[in-house]
């Protein structure tokens, strides 16, 4: 589904991510863990699309197309979903026809029908449940004085909605309390489906318990160092990325 | 942050669609202003004698009058002298019906969406079109006449009901009131009428289309409605020009009485030509508009939606006499490009219990600059008087402005107001996260403005809230594929 390689990105002249290489099948889970500042949150924004980052060097294909050349609205309406580490607040602009117009847009580029406000609401109802949200927040702005907590549900929730082919949860689990977390997993879980899949961006093993990973890759200086199965997580828990630095060191050299 | 300020911009530059010239056979006089111009517009108009006094009296004073410049507008010094201040379509004959008007001017107002036809008309809505300075056509009369509403151009009435206009003609906006009042009324040729008698709730809107078509000509115009005691009435009023690289004078007035318990609506969309990108041409729109809640229980509300313009200098306002009444004031205001807009209101609270509310929103892009100016005064005898106010203003880009000059003056302790403003700007953030969850960045951009203006929209009438959704989205609208 994912084929990342040699992907080479970075702000303003300073490189960040240096000749990574990700595979991700459909109905995987994958986990990519790293300390703070390795380069997992550049990795979300540029497979999602943020002009500020610049890509120098590689390849990613999504489904076979060539995700790099493609708009961030078109690698949306593709089917790649990002989960916001930090959701933005829209004011003024009402949660449920923003998600309608989000949603007839996707269906759009997908040759689908577009739903009407009767059938859009049907399908709300349906997924709010799945969320635990409540409804009230969608009469509202668009994350406008949400918590932290309301804001990551939000995003599930958007992503239940949208049911996107590949979805990125970009430090989901941060500012969450144990009971958020939780629900949020449940949800993400039960969203799990044989042509999807899932590339979660944790800091901690925690939320790993509840969305339990296929794989888990470490990235440590804009490269993946290590890769293994969900046990790779418990490990890192105990002993830390110190270990690997090492190993990220000789990746470097030619 | 550089990407930010490119994606906006792209956005903002965007084409006038109402620029077209018609090519319409007028009468019209040499450029220049003195007493003898104004006689002969008298003159050409065939008005009682009154009306000559009045305008001579206005003319001289604005004589002795100075254009104000307090407001933060800057503009090259305007040549009065330079501008033609009468034409008209020349008629082929009298009129007797809609279907004598001018192929040509008809053809104008279908192109703007405006049909002279009664039966091809929009539903439920009276129109008096306004060509340059002079009516062309107002539909409905007979419909309304039958319910005592009076609805015509300004030049009918003051023939056919002389003492209704002398009784309010300047009773709101005085011939001396301001130097573009002044002006106006000393050279004003044409414009709206209406009077609604008591009791009578106005079945339909009525609506006023203007329309400046001749080169170097100077727009005059001057509405005048009355609401009589009982009475509610909705009033549109809608506005282009052509593209043309110099700049054109509109100067209007626009006056409202609401007698005890009348209820008025005041609604424009005003989108005149705002020049070119770099700032050429475009209407320089001096307005005074103003309403006298006269009666208790009276209310006046004034909902605008100002995205055309090269220079925009107009305050509605709703001077609160009777006890109980009630002055509100929604606006909208849009500059792109090099457009300039000094606007807001002024309530004046002197009767018991009056209440006002004002929410500005004002939009600035490209280079554009926007400034609210509002007054809120509670004189002495207006005892538990409460404003309301709320301004906020929107950027996009990082080369436009916003200001904002609250004045608040209150005279009685009894009396309650309170401010609000807010400055906010489009981020990147907010379009990158419309644009992940699949919403190209033009409409992003058309949801978040819309999504701003939201409460001055909805005290639209449904159509016109429609058309000024549409109109902001053309006026944002921008080249990026």
């Amino acid at each position: 589904m994912l084929e990342i390689r040699n992907l080479c990105a970075g702000v303003e002249g300073n490189p960040i991510l240096k000749d990574l290489n990700l595979q991700v099948k459909a109905g995987e889970v994958h986990a990519i863990m790293g300390p703070n500042g390795s380069g997992k949150s550049t990795l979300a924004q540029v497979l999602a699309g943020r002009s500020e980052y610049e890509v120098t060097g590689g390849t990613v294909a999504f489904n076979g197309a060539d995700l790099l050349d493609m708009k961030p609205e078109d690698r949306a309406r593709a089917g790649l979903f990002l989960a916001f580490q930090y959701p933005v607040e829209i004011p003024g602009v009402n949660s449920t026809s923003f998600l309608k117009a989000a949603l007839n847009e996707c269906r759009k580029a997908r040759g689908e029908q577009e739903l009407d406000a009767v059938e859009f609401l049907a399908l709300v109802k349906k997924k709010t449940k799945l969320l635990e949200l409540d409804p009230a927040l969608l009469g509202r702005s668009v994350n406008e004085g949400f918590s932290g907590g309301e804001k990551k549900r939000n995003e599930i929730f958007q992503m239940a909605v949208l049911e996107p082919r590949l979805a990125i949860l970009d430090e989901t689990d941060s500012g969450l309390d144990i009971d958020a977390l939780k629900v949020v997993a449940g949800g993400v879980n039960k969203l799990r489906r044989p042509d999807n899949a899932t590339l979660v961006i944790t800091h901690y093993q925690r939320l790993l318990n509840y969305i339990v990973p296929d794989i888990v890759h470490v990235l440590m200086q804009g490269r993946i160092v290590k890769t293994g199965g969900k046990e790779l997580a418990l490990e890192l828990e105990e002993r830390g990325y110190d270990w690997l630095l090492e190993t990220a060191a000789s990746n470097g050299k030619p | 942050m550089d990407s930010t300020t490119d994606t906006i911009e792209s956005f903002v530059k965007s084409e006038y669609k109402y620029g077209f010239v018609s090519d319409i056979e007028t009468d019209s006089f040499a450029p220049g202003l003195n007493e003898d111009v104004v006689r002969r517009i008298w003159e050409k108009k065939g008005e009682p004698d009154f009306m000559l006094d009045w305008r001579l009296k206005a003319f001289r004073h604005w004589l002795t009058m100075t254009e104000p410049h307090w407001p933060n507008l800057h503009y090259p010094p305007i040549d009065y002298q330079a501008y033609i201040y009468y034409a008209a379509a020349k008629p082929k004959k009298k009129l007797g019906s809609m279907d004598e008007v001018d192929p040509e001017t008809r053809a104008t107002f279908e192109k703007l969406g405006i049909s002279l036809n009664e039966q091809k008309r929009l539903s439920g809505v009276a129109v008096d079109a306004i060509l340059d300075s002079a009516s062309v056509a107002t539909t409905f009369k007979e419909e309304l006449g039958r319910q005592g509403i009076i609805f015509c151009s300004f030049n009918e009435a003051v023939k056919e009901h002389p003492d209704l206009v002398r009784k309010y003609l300047g009773t709101v906006v005085p011939a001396n009131d301001n130097f573009f009042a002044a002006l106006n009324s000393a050279v004003f040729s044409d414009g709206s009428f209406c009077y609604i008698p008591k009791g009578v709730r106005c079945p339909m809107e009525l609506s006023t289309y203007f329309r400046i078509n001749t080169a170097g000509a100077g727009q005059f115009e001057r509405t005048l409605l009355v609401a009589d005691e009982g009475s509610s009435v909705s009033y549109l009023e809608g506005c282009t020009a052509p593209m043309r690289d110099t700049n054109q004078l509109h100067a209007a007035v626009v006056e409202l009485i609401a007698l005890e318990g009348a209820t008025i609506k005041y609604s424009t969309v005003q989108n005149w030509y705002p020049g070119d990108k770099e700032g050429k041409g475009g209407i320089y729109n001096f307005v005074t508009k103003r309403g006298k809640c006269a009666g208790r229980n009276s209310k006046i509300s004034w909902t605008q939606v100002e995205t055309g313009s090269a220079i925009t200098w107009k305050y509605p306002s709703v001077m609160l006499l009777g006890d109980n009444s009630v002055g509100e004031f929604y606006s909208v205001a849009l500059t792109n490009h090099r457009q300039q807009a000094d606007t807001g209101t002024k309530m004046v609270h002197v009767g018991k219990n009056t209440s006002s509310t004002i929410v500005s929103k004002g939009i600035s892009a490209g280079q554009g600059n926007n400034s609210y100016r509002g007054q809120v005064k509670v004189l002495k005898s207006a005892a538990n008087a409460r404003n309301y106010s709320q301004c906020d203003s929107l950027l996009l880009g990082d080369r436009c402005g916003a200001h904002t000059f609250p004045y608040i003056e209150v005279r009685n302790s009894t009396a309650r107001v309170e401010h609000e403003a807010s400055t906010s700007k489009i981020g990147e953030d907010q379009i990158f996260y419309c644009n992940q969850r699949g919403i190209a960045t033009q409409d992003a951009i058309n949801m978040i403005v819309n999504g701003y203006c939201k409460e001055v929209f909805k005290h639209l009438p449904m159509e016109f809230a429609v058309e000024a959704q549409k109109l902001l989205g053309v006026s944002l609208e921008g080249s990026v594929g």
